[in-house]
């Protein structure tokens, strides 16, 4: 093959030069080339190397559906390997290199397996290195584990790069009243006449350039100019270098807009992807069509490409790709790229496969120096890095004979057109097989889904135009705009039948014939696994690999299944497809995460009082969303030391903690006592006014869902509280009650837990505290504020607040509410309290060894598989009422009393630590699932040891004087513990009480 | 991504929604039978075609709705409001 760029002609910008590295040499392009186009004007002929038995490769199309020239773009972080030369847009500083093969592409050492191809045919790999001594001698998988990774290491294509992306990916939505997918002829006409029907348009096109096939044709683009700007006038939104690359559901599609892949120097504000979510009320889909190969000997050499790549090189891009050209064909659309590569230069001869040429075709070559010979066809490329020459096939009967052989350096190859069906496919719409166009055509769909153009099957230009008029008009109708209806004329498909022609083969003669170059799938490979019992394409797909490439068959489905049903005997139609699944091309997962990475991985939420805790010293962790202060160190101190001091000072005088992450419900109406009687397991009817209680909730199924307290205000105003994990849940559950089942019941819950901030102040100082914060201190005194008493004060500094004398440490406290812009007031104050008493800020380390030590649960151990006896608080159970989960909760399985339960653990040998998530087993017999698990540890300072509250079979009277193991296998030794009553810290409760 | 309009905020994404369980189920009186509970709380038919569903429109209104749906097509037959009450004040008001 001998490319080079041509003096004129093409829409490239000639006086604007780009420099760009291939392998590692600086070469020139120019602007409006295409990766491809700009290496094929400098006639680089190899540009990869194949999958399994590394063939040297070149362009074999001008699209998305390229196999040969997949190269890797950029350096360092930004290397993105896999692209597709012919979409690459050009730009200056390019740097691309060749990929799968050492030390190059050219010369590569890899090459030395397609001495061996005949050992690699599908399902090589399993068959050897599978089940067979000496590889697997009772070893399971695990050698052919060890091989495949060697094997892996051969096969394979380019490398992504180790580093982080560094650059930015966006979401965005967006809605219309039409989208249009492809701006070519039939689709341009689709959105202008929509447009002109007042409606919004979207119209989207994956190349950079708008006009699909206007842009390949032999014409001044002066019909293209005129549509663009009638579209730009008719205010159509279009959207170039963006892929819709998924339909979805009611109308939704998935984009992916590359915003700044085509650029030298993108400005930092820009994302390099942009993923549109669009929804629109009608779809137009002029999607087009792929030109398809045939299969033949060595079909894959560079300078084997399709018909229509070579006229797009050569109308577009200003590029004659070859000197003396075959082109074989078995349609009509052969001719026309006949005539253009003749008439820029080029000796061709057609090859065209029927051996009757109706008069009316073979005169569109007059005046032409195009030679055409019908009744053949292309059998074997001659050459072994490029093209040489071309023996060709004579039609023989049904079959094909030894021909001639062509000088050439150049073959071009058309097998017909398959319509870009998968979008309608991923809509459900099966495609149909049309044995007159020999492709598939977009299946029914009741989806307001239109095809238009050569997307279903409509070949001519001008029959897309009209074919995208009736398009845009159908579905400005369907939106109720009243559009004279345009309906198809004259033939839709080939003006000269096309005659079936899918793999030349002549008797006695051993090819190596490529069906899916990408995977390295051969003729022979799908012969095999039809001989290997795999009678469905599917089947076929998954033994080969055929179509699994990152082309997703758009090269070889169609040809693999011709040859599938031939070996079956059957019709194409009855082998079937496979279905086409999103995405069109590939996505970046960069494009699919968008702005949710590194911190903004996911929401984080803050409480209002977080500047007043990190001013403080804290360290923080998080919580669920939340972050949550984890232990306040003062300087020098070890987290351990931090916490250990914490839980030590809460003991014996005061300390604060910031509990504004717990979910707060106001449940307010009449029947508001009625409604918490009924969700609560503990009766609610007589909670008095100005009393908090601690109730269990439990699911329908009589699992506990969620515990905390609720304060009744008023005679028919409750505040809620609930865990910081369940907060949300427990909010969609009561509206779901009221909404779905009790809707007699006047009650409205409102989510407050914005809008209050929350601080915990515990331990037996901790009314001293209150009573130097508040206004008016008799109001915190032990008769005002009894246990689990509530009262609305004020605080000294004017806030207005809400007091509960309630304790989740098990010492005398109380937990101080605020509306939430006055946490850092709240916080000053009862620091300045706090302080002079030698008080303490504590964290969630704290919060865990206080409540550890006193056996109280969280959502840790509420993991919904625990009934309110597991818990321990089958006490809280009323049997004087009715309410949610009391029926299934008594199921005799729920109840059996060997039953996992909560229980304390100590370590025997006081000096020994254990760790949370660890099983407990008998310790005469450590395996299997144990008898129970752990969930939480700490070190504990009242006790001077290590301590852990979990559940284990039958809970601690099942286990009094019985030796228990604790089994972690992974981390480290056994060890030998004590089953104890969760209730380690104050089991009688006498200090809360003060 | 299907779309579900909501009759208080109009046709919304369905990632504002969450799943909410079997439409057509009458939960029990809290003293029925064990039985009645078993049934309503554990049997489900796999329904091929219209399935009557709650969802709650949770990053909207919140309201929950009974939405009618194809589990084949998700075409989406019907909206209302779930809470009956609710339901009659829109009914009224359209």
């Amino acid at each position: 093959m001998t490319a080079r760029r041509l003096d004129k002609g093409g829409r490239i910008d000639r006086s604007h030069s780009l420099k760009f590295s291939w392998d590692g040499r600086k070469i020139r392009g120019h602007a409006g080339d295409t990766l491809a186009s700009a290496l094929l004007a400098n006639n680089e002929q190899i540009l990869g190397r194949s999958f399994k038995y590394h063939r040297p490769r070149g362009i074999m199309s001008a699209g998305v559906e390229e196999s040969g020239a997949i190269v890797t773009v950029g350096e360092g972080a930004r290397r993105d390997a896999n692209v597709k030369a012919t979409t690459q847009e050009l730009f200056d500083g390019l740097v691309a290199t060749g990929q799968n093969a050492w030390p190059n592409v050219r010369h590569d050492a890899g090459a030395v397996s397609n001495l061996f191809s005949r050992f690699l045919v599908a399902g090589f790999y399993y068959k050897t290195f599978m089940g067979l001594p000496p590889f697997e001698w009772g070893e399971g998988t695990g050698w052919w584990m060890r091989y495949e990774k060697i094997i892996r290491r051969a096969a394979g294509m380019g490398t992504a790069s180790r580093e982080p992306d560094p650059d930015n990916y966006e979401h965005a939505h967006a809605f219309c009243d039409v989208l249009v997918v492809g701006a070519g002829p039939a689709g341009l006409n689709a959105a202008l006449t929509a447009a002109r029907a007042g409606l919004d348009v979207v119209l989207v096109e994956q190349d950079f350039e708008a006009g699909g096939d206007y842009l390949n044709q032999a014409s001044d683009g002066s019909r293209l100019s005129e549509l663009l700007s009638d579209l730009e006038t008719a205010g159509v939104r279009l959207m170039t270098r963006t892929t819709a690359f998924g339909l979805y559901d009611h109308g939704t599609a998935g984009l992916l807009e590359r915003v700044t892949n085509h650029l030298a120097n993108p400005s930092q504000h820009m994302p390099r992807q942009r993923f549109w979510t669009l929804r629109a009320k009608q779809t137009i889909l002029a999607t087009g069509a792929l030109e398809r190969h045939v299969v033949f000997g060595n079909n894959d050499r560079p300078g084997v490409m399709t018909a229509a790549a070579a006229r797009t090189y050569l109308n577009r891009f200003g590029v004659l790709p070859g000197e003396k050209i075959v082109i074989s064909t078995n349609n009509d659309s052969a001719y026309i790229v006949a005539v253009d590569l003749a008439g820029s230069g080029a000796a061709v001869h057609l090859l065209d496969a029927r051996s009757d040429i109706h008069a009316d075709l073979a005169a569109t070559l007059k005046g032409s120096d195009v030679h055409l010979t019908s009744g053949a066809a292309a059998l074997n490329v001659r050459g072994n890095k490029g093209v040489s020459g071309l023996e060709t096939a004579l039609s023989s009967g049904m079959g094909w004979r030894q021909g001639g052989i062509e000088d050439c350096d150049l073959v071009l190859v058309s097998g017909g057109w398959s319509p870009v069906v998968n979008l309608a496919s991923h809509r459900g719409a099966k495609p149909v097989w049309d044995g007159n166009n020999c492709c598939f055509l977009p299946g029914q769909t009741s989806e307001p889904v239109h095809m238009a153009g050569a997307a279903a099957g409509i070949w001519q230009t001008t029959a897309c135009e009209v074919s995208g008029k009736a398009a845009g008009a159908a579905a400005a109708n369907a939106l109720g705009k009243s559009v004279a209806t345009i309906s198809m004329s004259g033939s839709a498909g080939w003006a000269h039948p096309i005659s079936a022609l899918y793999e030349v083969t002549v008797p006695g003669k051993k090819l190596k014939s490529f069906v899916d170059p990408q995977h390295d799938v051969t003729a022979d490979d799908v012969r095999l696994a039809h001989r290997e019992g795999m009678v469905s394409v599917e089947h076929l797909k998954r033994y080969t690999t055929l179509g699994m490439a990152t082309d997703q068959g758009k090269m070889g489905n169609v040809i693999g299944m011709a040859l599938m049903a031939d070996a079956l005997g059957k019709d194409i139609s009855e082998v079937g497809t496979t279905t086409f699944r999103p995405p069109y091309t590939p996505v970046s997962l960069g494009a699919l995460t968008g702005r949710n990475s590194g911190e903004h991985f996911r929401a984080l939420r803050r409480t209002p009082m977080d500047r007043w805790n990190r001013d403080h010293e804290a360290t923080m962790t998080d919580a669920g969303l939340w972050h949550r202060p984890w232990y306040f160190a003062r300087p020098g101190e070890t987290i351990k030391e931090a916490y250990i001091r914490e839980t030590t000072t809460v003991r014996n005088s005061v300390g604060l903690c910031d509990v504004t992450s717990l979910g707060k419900i106001a449940v307010q109406g009449p029947d508001a006592t009625e409604f918490l009687n009924r969700i609560y397991t503990n009766p609610f009817a007589k909670l008095a006014i100005g009393k908090a209680r601690y109730g269990i909730m439990l699911r329908d199924d009589g699992m506990v869902m969620d515990d905390g307290t609720t304060w009744r205000l008023s005679e028919t105003n409750y505040f809620m509280t609930t865990t910081t994990a369940h907060a949300a849940k427990v909010m969609v559950w009561l509206e779901e009650l009221l909404h779905l089942r009790w809707p007699d019941l006047k009650v409205h819950v409102t989510s407050v837990s914005e809008q209050w901030a929350g601080c915990a102040v515990a331990g037996p100082k901790s009314r001293d505290v209150l009573a130097a914060c508040v206004e008016d201190a008799d109001l915190v005194s032990n008769d005002s504020l009894p246990f689990m008493g509530v009262v609305e004060a004020r605080l000294k500094n004017g806030v207005p607040c809400r007091i509960a004398r309630i304790s989740f440490s098990g010492e005398m406290a109380s937990e101080v509410y605020v509306p939430s812009d006055y946490a850092p007031a709240m916080m000053d104050l009862l620091w300045k309290a706090a302080e002079v008493l030698d008080g303490c800020l504590y964290g969630m380390e704290a919060l865990g060894a206080l409540r550890i030590e006193k056996g109280h649960v969280t959502g840790v151990e509420l993991d919904g598989r625990v009934t309110i006896e597991d818990a321990g608080l089958g006490k809280m159970a009323s049997n004087k009422k009715d309410y949610i989960g009391n029926v299934l909760r008594q199921r005799p399985d729920m109840m059996r009393e060997d039953r996992a339960r909560l229980v304390g653990i100590f370590p025997k040998d006081r000096s020994q630590t254990f760790n949370a998530g660890t099983i407990l087993c008998k310790s005469d017999e450590v395996s299997g699932h144990g008898e129970g698990w752990i969930t939480g540890v700490t070190y504990s300072p009242t006790f001077g040891h290590w301590i852990g509250i979990g559940f284990i079979n039958g809970g601690h009277n099942a286990w009094q004087d019985k030796s228990v193991t604790v089994a972690d296998p992974v981390r480290r030794e056994n060890v030998d513990v004590e089953i104890v009553s969760p209730h380690m810290y104050d089991p009688d409760g006498g200090r809360h009480l003060g | 991504m299907i779309r579900i309009p909501c009759p208080y905020c109009g046709e919304r994404d369905h990632s504002e929604f969450t799943y909410g369980g079997d439409g057509s189920i009458t939960y029990p009186a809290l003293d029925a039978p064990m039985a009645d509970w078993l049934e309503a709380v554990f049997e489900r038919e796999n329904v091929r075609g219209l399935q009557l569903e709650t969802w709650h429109h949770v990053m909207g209104c919140r309201m929950w709705l009974l939405v009618e749906r194809d589990t084949m097509t998700h075409e989406i037959h019907s909206v209302r409001a779930a809470h009956t009450g609710l339901a009659a004040v829109l009914e009224e008001k359209s």
